[in-house]
């Protein structure tokens, strides 16, 4: 018994100048105003905006489940022909599921916790098809296979718990799957995964997308995901769509500002922070309730004129020579897109000088109890960092490359005094600190060291006044000898991370995420830091907010000649930033040397697969496609001998099976170039170049 | 003279408000259904064009709950008003209304005032957007106004603790029988079986819980702050060992608890003055912690801070521990100024004993949970010590779920008291306070049914008020 | 899982000793000591009267020792008094001394005698017991189902009338606590003065014979304050549940909301209230002894009463060791159907 929807030919999905509200005690919040989109079938379409524009509400509008104040004020939204909003609940059930799938962005909340896997599959085929429990039993094990999770059957016996974060993504496109849906809505599938994760789970559902011939409506932030999945996307902007087309007329021949902007703020392999710095785009995102009349992109664009953007209502226009390729944008032909960027003022390249810190041989390993809840029994040693050596010079940056579990963030703590070191030095200026936990540190070595941190909504105490704040950092540090001297060393340090002084006295709620990111920096800066580690400092930001706060972090760095370790999983923002990188993978260092070194080969088997697995937005970069199986294994159970050698597609050109044996020994390529590999020259020399720029 | 009706000359009104009760009580009943009934709209119609959510016959019963809801408080209102016009000629809701009519200006005031302010009061402010707050604090504060005017002898009618001829277990609204000049003519609410005004011993039993209750739970902060703080902050053995002296008492039947701890014999053994000595010490070591982790690197203001808080603090503590002729007996009787009679002290110790553990796990909770946020781990980078990081980073950022807690543990609290009150433990026999009222008033339930009830809807209204405002506060803390 | 049982039970023992020793502790003050020895022997009794009754019976020895012995860990004293008869805690009258079993405590079954009831402790304790274990049965049976399905059913569409309407039943019950409630009850239902005399107002006869009539008061008295506390926690669970994103999942999968809540919902939503239920025992007890006092019913809450307002010192020590074993246990059951209710920590 199937029970779909008549054949329709014409697009699967046709939205129609939707627009949707919320509604508050107050007043009515637009989400989403006059959008148009329409995925033909086997289409996939990118919808692409940064958090707040709304795209999530149109995939939680076709899906008709807006909650109690969300409402559809406009518009309709055509499944197959159909308008969803006409549907009675009990033809909107057998909709949901069965014709229209969803995939949500954290996996581990989206299955039901109490619930085997198994029945969490087979509950979709037995509602939609009335199969019997034996028949869905066989489907949930063939859809498990097919989203090539190991030991399918054990999976199905699991609660989700017991699967890692990439597993139980798999089986939530799993169960989406199920049921063969003629659209599939993934809404930001990734965002929660590690990039090699990631890069695997990508691959999988443009294989299934192509297998089962469904139709994808794709939600995500990154425009290199975008692109490596999607046939066409829409970019959206402050709930409106502002431009729409295929990947390549919207990539290489795009016409709205805000698309160029975009563009512009993403580190792409050309662009260096000293020769061609990020334009970030300047000002703020508006609110809901506070968008400006005409464009709402108006404010911030570079080609404003006043007098005709912000006047009443801009519609969609098609652009005259491509496939349905469309802009709301008034001065679209006026604008030579083909105008080469205003390049921002070119640095200098900062000299590094002295060695300021230097890491010999650093382990630090914890003991854990083997089970959490019940206490007692073995203990097991997590081997959080490895013999870690290293040197840092005044004004380098020196970033910090790894997946979850590689250890960074233990490495950050016993750097801070937070952890001691179970073995090795850590020298500051000749001194050896390792061994000195934080309340035994001096002032100055305090101060010397800060840290920025990664979530920007976490990094202030939100029930203290910004300057308050940092006037208690400088108390700390012993800085300045009055009250009043602090409070203006305060406010000097809010010009410096560019906030208006006004700022001193909000609270950290009234603030953006860049905005409380720069206090972070201010605060971290207070005390005349010489170290800073800004650990994943602009990951959680919006893209167009990221480069203004980098591009902050190195001013201040080139001024103050501060030493940056910036731990990221980014590799584009790496390349862009960085003089050295560190590669870290299950607390080891398997590759070390200068930015040039590490990004060309011969390159560590792990940091050619990350490599390969970081989405990059831009059309003529052609990437060698590396998909690295299975998942980072836990620290607490390490694979023996080298600790990639689970993953790694080279470990057959190691003769005898040395990478199951042994640990590699740290070897130099060239000067200041180390990796810790069996793999031997010869075979290190054969490596390509995993990303190439395509000739024009 | 005639002894009083309940509404006098206003019965016309009565009428009135039973159909406006019902008719709230249809209403409600027909939304329920509704609601069970009809499915949940989507989309509103677009030609429609208006920006209304949802509308149909669900809206139309909502209203007509909230219509008849307002008149049935406006009839209220309007028996109160005639009500303090008319005093004894409204009956005796209407000198009952009179009586209290302090207690309405006080709350008039109020209310109209933190209305106005309501923007710049923070989260006491927001409690005057949520309906229930409002009314939970309305409650709240009515009883403690009435206590606070009953215990300067505002609002009663009749001393307490005297006992009248001939009005022994009267009904409500009996005249006195031989009147004194300046003497009120009636009992209001009768007279229990020792011929007391039950209407001027409910007022005065107010007094007794206002007095007993937030200062009790304000003490049982202190201790649960003070241990759960560093016991969710350190964990480890520290907390284990706490977490069991917590998990000790909490196993512990209260009520065995409290027929163990609150007896004469041992006040005689002056084993609640040493409680009071470990107990009451928190609040300093709370507040010495506090400053001194705020200055540390300012050694001159933060002596300065220490001496203006704490040496006050310091002698109220040692006045009140110290009773001349007990077991803890260090000051010289001339500088012991307060004297708490023993059997309230032990009640107070026992009620603060009893609640702390159970602040202690939620403190403990809230700072497992906060002590993992970024902010946390800045200020440990910094070098904060860690009592600065506890008091100053944690704690305000634990305020709202506590502070809720604070209001519902109030209520716990006053069902304590009753409780003590119930069993005779404690309070001394003629105290007014309401758990000896109802207990004494049962006796003879069967019969006479005045003097136990408006005890126990004291209380049960004092407790549903503050369980009302916790609910409120909840309500809006949530919405930040 | 049997290490985990076993290390709750070895901290349930430490909590009890604790415990016990905190009971025996207070209840074996000086003051104390003292009214027993004058209710005993006479109210006029000199001090040194009282002092050498206490000696004889060896109350004035340190008090861990005592409790040692009361528990049946250490022998048991043994008074020879001047003309060479020996008396103690283990002789009964017209035993001699010889034959006396040298350990007589909990351990051994000797609960001691009840100075009030004029008794064995044990035997007491036993039938007292057991008739409260008929009222909390019935107390359960009334309290656990109604305030799971007002919870569930408030918290099924959070906003709702029902929601509203159940909530505020719910917080009504839970500001009235069983002095209050009961008073209300009785008052209206059975006294003359309302006329209304559906039920009785005391449940004595219910001891012999429980039937509606006396019973349900009782019964309905305890069980509404426990009924709004757990219909709240379940409403808070459940709604909390309801927002959850593998509700919207399964909602999104198509699944139709009453399977929702059935299938997906109810388990999860339930989890965080039978932890409740089970740590609510401790002030189960409390409502038990307002109650049985209050209508008369001569169960275990009664004793209690009878036995700590007559200095009764072994009658409640045995009270007090009963009761706190029942807590402990609750509790144990209570971690232990946690674990088993909730798969996320369950052993595999």
């Amino acid at each position: 018994m199937m029970n779909k929807l008549s054949q329709h030919d014409g697009p699967v999905l046709e939205i129609d100048k939707l627009s949707i509200s919320f509604f508050t005690r107050l007043r009515e919040i637009p989400a989403v105003m006059d959008f148009s989109v329409s995925v033909q079938p086997g289409e996939a379409v990118g919808l692409v905006g940064e958090s707040g524009c709304g795209k999530s509400t149109v995939a939680l509008g076709v899906m008709q489940d807006l909650g109690k104040n969300g409402r559809i004020v406009g518009g309709s939204i055509k499944f197959k022909g159909r308008d969803l909003a006409q549907m009675s609940p009990e033809e909107l059930r057998d909709v949901r599921g069965n014709e229209i799938a969803m995939i949500y962005q954290e996996p581990m909340a989206s299955l039901n916790p109490a619930m085997k896997i198994g029945r969490q599959l087979m509950e979709v085929p037995m509602i939609h098809e009335g199969v019997s429990e034996k028949v869905a039993y066989a489907r949930a094990l063939e859809v498990v296979t097919d989203v090539r999770l190991p030991d399918p059957e054990r999976m199905l016996n699991s609660y989700p718990h017991q699967l890692s974060g990439g597993q139980q993504q798999r089986i939530v496109i799993a169960m989406a799957l199920m049921s063969k849906p003629s659209l599939l809505i993934l809404d930001e599938p990734t965002t929660a995964l590690d990039v090699t994760v990631e890069a695997a789970v990508v691959e999988l559902v443009r294989d299934l997308g192509k297998k089962y011939g469904t139709s994808m409506l794709f939600i995500s932030h990154n425009l290199g995901l975008i692109l490596e999945t999607c046939d066409r996307l829409c970019v959206m902007y402050s709930g409106e769509a502002v431009e729409r087309g295929s990947i390549a007329d919207v990539f290489d021949e795009m016409q709205h500002p805000y698309t160029q902007a975009l563009f512009r703020s993403i580190p792409l392999p050309g662009a260096d922070k000293n020769a061609h710095p990020l334009v970030a785009i300047p000002g703020n995102f508006p609110l809901p309730h506070e968008r400006p009349t005409g464009c709402n992109f108006g404010p911030r664009c570079d080609y404003f004129q006043s007098g005709r953007c912000d006047q009443g209502q801009i519609d969609m226009e098609d652009v005259a020579g491509n496939d349905r390729h469309a802009t709301r944008c008034l001065r679209y032909k006026e604008i030579d897109w083909a105008a080469p960027i205003v390049v921002g003022e070119q640095k200098e390249k900062t000299k590094p000088g002295e060695v300021v810190l230097k890491i010999d041989n650093l382990k630090k390993y914890y003991e854990v109890a083997a089970n959490a809840l019940f206490g007692g029994g073995t203990k097991k040693v997590v081997k959080a960092n490895e013999t870690l050596s290293f040197e840092a010079r005044e004004s380098e940056t020196l970033a910090i490359v790894g997946e979850s579990g590689c250890g960074k963030s233990t490495f950050a703590k016993v750097l801070m005094g937070l952890e001691t070191a179970t073995e090795g030095e850590i020298l500051l200026d000749g001194q050896n600190i390792e061994q000195t936990a934080i309340e035994a540190r001096d002032t100055r070595t305090v101060s010397d060291v800060q840290m920025v941190f990664q979530n920007p909504f976490d990094t202030l105490n939100p029930s203290m006044t910004v300057g308050r704040q940092i006037i208690r950092a400088l108390e700390i540090f012993d800085i300045g000898d009055s009250d009043q001297d602090r409070k203006q060393r305060m406010l000097e340090l809010l010009d410096l991370v560019k906030l208006p002084r006004a700022f001193a006295d909000r609270m950290p709620r009234q603030l953006s995420g860049g905005q409380k990111q720069r206090v972070g920096i201010a605060r971290a800066f207070s005390g005349g830091a010489r170290i800073v580690v800004a650990d994943e400092p602009v990951s959680a930001l919006d893209v167009s907010v990221q480069a203004a706060v980098t591009d902050l972090l190195m001013e201040i760095q080139r001024s103050e000649k501060t030493t940056l370790l910036f731990i990221s999983h980014d590799l584009s923002i790496v390349r862009y930033l960085s003089d050295r990188v560190m590669v870290m993978y299950l607390g080891h260092v398997v590759e070390l040397g200068d930015t040039d070194q590490v990004f060309s080969p011969p390159y560590h088997p792990y940091t050619e697969a990350l490599l390969s697995a970081v989405p990059i937005a831009d059309t003529s970069i052609e990437k060698e496609h590396i998909v690295l199986e299975g998942d980072i294994p836990s620290a607490m159970d390490p694979p023996s001998g080298c600790p990639f050698q689970t993953r790694c597609r080279w470990k057959s050109e190691v003769p005898g099976g040395l990478c199951d044996r042994e640990v590699p020994p740290t070897r130099s390529l060239e000067p200041g170039h180390q990796i810790k590999c069996h793999l031997s020259d010869e075979t290190l020399q054969r490596m390509q170049p995993v990303i190439k720029v395509a000739a024009e | 003279m005639d002894p009083l009706s309940w509404t006098g000359n206003i019965a016309f009104l009565d009428p009135l408000l039973f159909f406006a009760l019902g008719l709230l009580a249809l209403s409600v009943l027909v939304w329920i259904v509704l609601s069970a009934v009809l499915p949940e709209n989507r989309a509103i119609n677009v030609t429609g064009g208006s920006a209304s959510l949802s509308s149909g016959p669900l809206v139309l019963a909502a209203l007509a709950v909230k219509a008849a809801f307002l008149a049935t408080s406006a009839l209220v209102a309007v028996y109160l008003l005639l009500g303090i016009v008319m005093g004894t000629g409204a009956g005796i809701i209407g000198a009952m209304a009179q009586r209290l009519l302090p207690v309405w200006i006080a709350l008039v005031l109020l209310f109209t005032l933190s209305i106005l302010f309501k923007r710049k009061l923070g989260l006491y402010g927001k409690l005057f957007d949520s309906p229930i707050g409002m009314i939970g604090f309305a409650l709240v504060m009515f009883w403690v106004f009435t206590g606070f005017f009953g215990a300067v002898d505002m609002i009663i009618t009749h001393d307490p603790l005297a006992q009248l001829s001939g009005l022994k277990n009267k009904v409500p609204g009996t005249p006195l029988r031989s009147p004194e000049d300046g003497d009120f003519l009636w009992y209001l609410l009768g007279g229990d079986n020792l011929a007391r005004d039950v209407f001027s011993r409910m007022v005065k039993g107010a007094w007794e819980v206002v007095k007993i209750a937030p200062l009790a739970t304000v003490f049982a902060f202190m201790v649960g702050i003070t241990l759960g703080l560093p016991a969710g902050y350190f964990g480890g053995k520290l907390d284990t060992f706490l977490s069991f002296l917590a998990n000790l008492i909490l196993a512990f039947p209260v009520i065995l608890l409290f027929y163990l701890l609150v007896t004469p014999e041992i006040v005689q053994t002056g084993l609640p003055q040493f409680m009071a000595v470990v107990l009451f010490a928190f609040p300093l070591i709370f507040f010495f912690v506090l400053i001194n982790a705020r200055y540390r690197t300012q050694p001159q203001k933060n002596y300065l801070w220490l001496a203006v808080v704490l040496l006050p603090m310091l002698a109220l503590y040692l006045m009140v521990v110290n009773a001349p002729g007990s077991k803890v007996d260090i000051l010289p009787t001339a500088l012991d100024r307060i004297d708490i009679p023993g059997g309230i002290l032990v009640v107070f110790v026992s009620v603060v004993f009893v609640n702390s553990p159970t602040v202690f796990r939620i403190v403990r909770g809230l700072t497992m949970d906060i002590k993992t946020r970024d902010y946390v781990a800045a200020a440990q980078t910094r070098g904060e010590r860690p009592w600065y990081i506890m008091l100053w980073e944690v704690l305000p950022n634990a305020r709202g779920p506590l502070i809720v807690d604070f209001c519902l543990r109030i209520g716990y609290t006053t069902i304590l008291l009753g409780t003590l009150g119930f069993f005779g433990l404690g309070l001394p026999p003629e105290s007014p306070d309401w758990g000896s009222t109802i207990n004494e008033g049962r006796k003879l339930l069967a019969i006479y049914l005045h003097p136990a009830l408006p005890p126990a809807f004291a209380l049960l209204s004092m407790v549903l008020g503050l369980n009302l405002l916790a609910d409120g506060l909840r309500e809006e803390s949530l919405k930040d | 899982m049997g290490l985990f049982i076993l290390r709750r039970v070895g901290i349930m023992i430490l909590t009890a000793l604790c415990l016990t020793f905190v009971v025996f502790f207070m209840t074996n003050l000086y003051p104390n000591l003292e009214k027993l020895a004058k209710t005993q022997g006479n109210f006029r009794m000199s001090d040194e009267a009282v002092a050498s009754w206490l000696e004889k019976g060896g109350y004035l020895q340190s008090t861990p020792k005592k409790y040692l012995e009361w528990v049946g860990l250490a022998p048991s004293y043994q008074h020879q008094a001047e003309d060479g008869t020996i008396t103690g805690r283990c002789i009964t009258p017209g035993m001699d001394p010889k034959d006396a079993p040298r350990f007589c405590g909990i351990l051994q079954g000797y609960w001691g005698y009840s100075s009030v009831f004029k008794d064995e402790v044990s035997s007491i304790v036993a039938t007292r017991l057991s008739l409260t274990a008929i009222l909390m049965f019935w107390v359960m049976l009334v309290m656990v189902p109604s305030a799971l399905i007002l919870g569930v059913l408030a918290g099924m569409k959070e906003g709702s009338a029902t929601d509203r309407t159940l909530s505020t039943v719910a917080i009504t019950t839970t500001a009235t606590p069983e002095y209050v409630s009961g008073v209300l009850f009785i008052a209206i239902f059975s006294s003359s003065a309302v006329g209304l005399k559906w039920f009785k107002g005391t449940a004595t006869s219910a001891m012999d014979s429980p039937n509606l009539e006396n019973f349900l008061l009782p019964v309905l008295t305890i069980a509404l304050y426990g009924m709004g506390y757990i219909a709240r926690m379940t409403r808070a669970s459940m709604t909390e549940v309801m927002t959850a994103q593998y509700i919207r999942t399964a909602r999104l999968k198509g699944v139709s909301f009453p399977k929702i809540v059935l299938k997906h919902a109810l388990r999860n939503a339930l989890i965080a209230p039978f932890t409740v239920i089970m740590l609510q025992f401790p002030w189960l007890l409390n409502g038990v002894v307002i109650v049985e006092t209050l209508f008369n019913y001569k169960g275990f809450g009664w004793t209690l009463v009878q036995a700590a307002g007559n200095n009764d010192i072994e009658l409640l020590l045995g009270v007090s060791v009963v009761s706190v074993l029942v807590v402990l246990i609750t509790q144990l059951i209570s971690d232990i159907g946690y674990v088993f209710l909730n798969p996320r920590i369950r052993i595999t």
